[in-house]
């Protein structure tokens, strides 16, 4: 990771949103607001067999029985959930002739973010699944998957080549009544990934979807599901980006994660959603509800995310450890600078004995940024012997942000041992006198710094995305300390 | 003359340190500062430096002929200047192999020439491991975190052999350490000693400079360097303390 340290820090003079720009392309939109004539239009749009509608239909009445949630540590104006387009597609141009054909002006946006759509020029052993605004553009590597028995492909193509996983698993572990942005992404989902791992199948290559928001006024809201069953192992990565735009932009998600009996599941995310200008304006709202359930014994599901764009962030991914011995896994790094807010943190949920969970999460504030760590560890009665260890770190750039920590624990049985840590920090200016002396400028140093406090949850993600990640660190800190 | 510093003044928070400080250093030599605690000789060091907390208020310092107030920190870094810290501090989870590829390649750009790679920097890493006798697995671990007082000091001194510096100044590099640790701090010195290069050595103690023989010895005291001598004065000094300097000074 040496190497690329430096590489990283000569980037870093760069600075400022990379993925800013927009994609002047055809888009056809659904009606903007939402009502249940929204709902059946997606659901027509998408050709969705019976099923599908009916629970979207119960997931939107649902949601109009409940108030969005205000207990986060989070200022969000008031959204106008009317004044959000709920459905936008980049138009298939007629003349492409096979309906796997992408258009070149897609091809050439994602080209543009770093990520090719073509398998000869692919990233080395990670499948790609893109998804542009409400639909997915291309799935790569599908045909080669599929020799494994491994479905990889958008969530709407599994709609209607496996109805049946589908039906099975879709709701079992975020059901659309679990909270306010869970019934509204249940209604209105657009696309988003579906992959199945057969019993015993260790998937040869990581598999990752790459979403983007690029039409304005639009709300991205995508559903991912994962399912490992017994014995397979699986490695997922997510990224995301959107352009630079004076309004804000909701993106409320869900990714459901099964993994059945000696199953393990690695779901990485680097999250970078545009953040919004120095001043606060503009900048993605990310609501987001990711759970995974360790099924059956020994099954093991780890979230690695990183966390530097979005204005809001609202997200707790946890575990459900169900089976006996089943382990979960929370390592976080989250970022907050300029006018950022993030209330994030995980939720572990031992049912099993012997069940164990980890979370370690790092939150960086700059500027004026509010970083909260909230936290569930949940141990029930009968989840004897298991164990959880918590760590909460914080980090303060800078004398305007602030750092929160929200810790709930909650132990039903005299067997078990829950553990809490938590630090709060800040890069000193004797650090920085240190590392200058040696011929390192102030932002390079921030790099180096942040860097190596957040070495225990980079080394945790796949090489391709722990560059990636170091680098997106180092940038959206820039300009912190002056 | 590679450091003239003239009448220079500084303080902290309002509060004059240093008050009029006069030192000539030439390519080649070492000049040892003496002197009681709290007289300003780590002010010094740190003014030199560039720390911003330290205000000059007057008088200049010139290096390899430049006015160095007018370069940051890292510019002094990359012209030459080391210090040798009294407390080094510690940087969690940034090993210190990289921490020193990002300072190596950092002071290789600002003089235009191309970065190294892996395998030559760490060849290079080996050779001046080497050199100052270092022996443990340090390179792999977290900049200072975890060391003892003697690893933290001989790591300033590896630090020094890796940059190559011009004008090392060593901020009590002896304090706090053995028989043993003190003899390779000052191995590493006079391995690294060339006759294009210079040395201030900041010390309370004589013993330092059995192994570190210097050109010159300077009394700093009350903010001023009040005397000046050849390595007897060291001698002379440890043998009859400061009261006499004092004394001559009219206290």
């Amino acid at each position: 990771m040496d190497t690329d340290s430096n590489k990283i820090i000569d980037e870093v003079t760069q600075g400022d949103y990379k993925y800013g720009f927009v994609t002047d392309i055809e888009t056809e939109f659904a009606p903007r607001g939402i009502t249940e004539e929204t709902v059946r239009y997606i659901s027509t749009k998408k050709n969705e067999p019976g099923f599908m509608l009916e629970f979207r239909l119960k997931a939107f009445r649902h949601w109009l029985t409940m108030t969005q949630p205000k207990w986060a540590h989070l200022t969000i104006d008031p959204i106008n959930f009317q004044d959000i387009i709920y459905f936008a597609a980049p138009k298939k141009k007629e003349n492409l002739e096979k309906l796997d054909q992408v258009d070149p002006e897609l091809l050439a946006t994602f080209n543009k973010l770093g990520i090719s759509l073509e398998e000869q020029k692919k990233m080395t052993g990670v499948a790609v699944d893109a998804v542009m605004d409400s639909v997915s553009v291309k799935t790569t590597f599908s045909e080669t998957l599929s020799k494994y028995g491994i479905i990889f492909c958008s969530f709407s193509e599994a709609v209607q080549k496996h109805p049946d996983l589908i039906k099975q698993y879709m709701g079992s572990v975020v059901p659309y009544t679990d909270n306010y942005f869970a019934a509204l992404n249940s209604a209105v989902f657009s696309d988003g990934s579906f992959c199945y791992i057969p019993k015993g199948v260790r998937c040869p290559i990581e598999l990752s979807t790459y979403f983007r928001i690029n039409a304005a006024n639009t709300g991205q809201f995508e559903r991912t599901l994962i399912v490992a069953e017994e014995g397979a192992y699986v490695s997922y990565m997510e990224g995301c980006t959107a352009p630079q735009r004076d309004e804000n932009q909701l993106h409320a998600a869900i990714v459901e994660i099964v993994a059945m009996k000696d199953a393990e599941v690695k779901y990485s995310t680097v999250q970078n959603w545009y953040p919004g200008d120095k001043n606060g304006k503009g900048g993605i709202y990310n609501f987001v509800t990711k759970r995974g359930i360790c099924k059956g014994n020994n099954a093991k599901i780890s979230w690695t995310q990183v966390e530097t764009g979005s204005s809001i962030t609202w997200k707790y991914p946890g575990c459900i450890l169900l089976g006996d011995n089943s382990v979960g896994e929370f390592y976080s790094v989250a970022v907050t600078n300029n006018h950022q807010q993030a209330d994030t943190g995980s939720k572990m949920i031992h049912l099993g004995k012997n069940t164990r969970s980890i979370i370690i999460s790092k939150g960086i504030s700059a500027g004026k940024g509010q970083n909260s760590y909230r936290g569930l560890v949940k141990v029930t009665k009968n989840a004897i012997n298991s164990r959880n260890y918590s760590q909460c770190d914080s980090l303060l750039l800078g004398s305007q942000c602030g750092a929160h920590t929200f810790p709930y624990i909650q132990v039903g049985n005299k067997s078990s041992v829950v553990e809490h840590e938590a630090t709060t920090s800040k890069i000193s200016e004797d650090q920085l006198f240190y590392c200058q002396q040696r011929g390192i400028d102030t932002e390079s140093a921030i790099g180096l710094i942040v860097n190596g406090y957040a070495k225990e949850v980079l080394k945790q993600l796949p090489m391709e995305f722990a560059v990636e990640a170091q680098k997106l660190l180092s940038i959206s800190l820039e300009g912190s300390v002056g | 003359m590679l450091l003239s510093i003239k009448n220079l003044h500084a303080s902290i928070n309002g509060k004059e340190i240093l008050k009029g400080v006069n030192l000539e250093v030439n390519n080649g030599e070492i000049h040892a500062i003496m002197g009681p605690n709290g007289t300003g000789k780590s002010t010094l060091a740190s003014v030199i430096a560039g720390r911003d907390v330290f205000e000059t208020t007057s008088g200049e310092i010139l290096y390899k002929g430049k006015n160095l107030q007018k370069l940051s920190i890292e510019e002094r870094a990359c012209e030459g200047i080391f210090l040798g810290f009294q407390y080094p501090v510690e940087i969690p989870g940034v090993s210190m192999t990289n921490f020193m590829r990002t300072a190596v390649n950092e002071i290789r750009k600002y003089k235009g020439l191309d970065a190294l790679s892996g395998s030559e920097f760490i060849k290079l890493m080996e050779e001046k491991k080497k050199l100052v006798e270092i022996t443990s697995n340090l390179t792999n671990r977290s900049v200072n975190e975890g060391f003892s007082g003697g690893e933290k000091k001989k790591n300033e001194i590896f630090q020094m052999a890796m940059l190559e510096p011009m004008l090392a100044i060593l901020d009590e590099t002896d304090s706090g350490l053995d028989i043993d640790a003190l003899r390779i701090v000052a191995n590493g010195v006079n391995k690294l000693r060339r006759p294009d290069n210079a040395f201030v050595v900041i010390t309370h103690y004589q013993r330092l400079l059995d192994y570190i023989v210097p050109d010159f010895v300077h009394v700093l005291y009350e903010g001023k360097i009040v005397k000046s001598g050849g390595k007897e004065l060291a001698l002379e000094l440890e043998d009859r303390g400061y009261d006499w300097i004092k004394k001559e000074l009219g206290e």
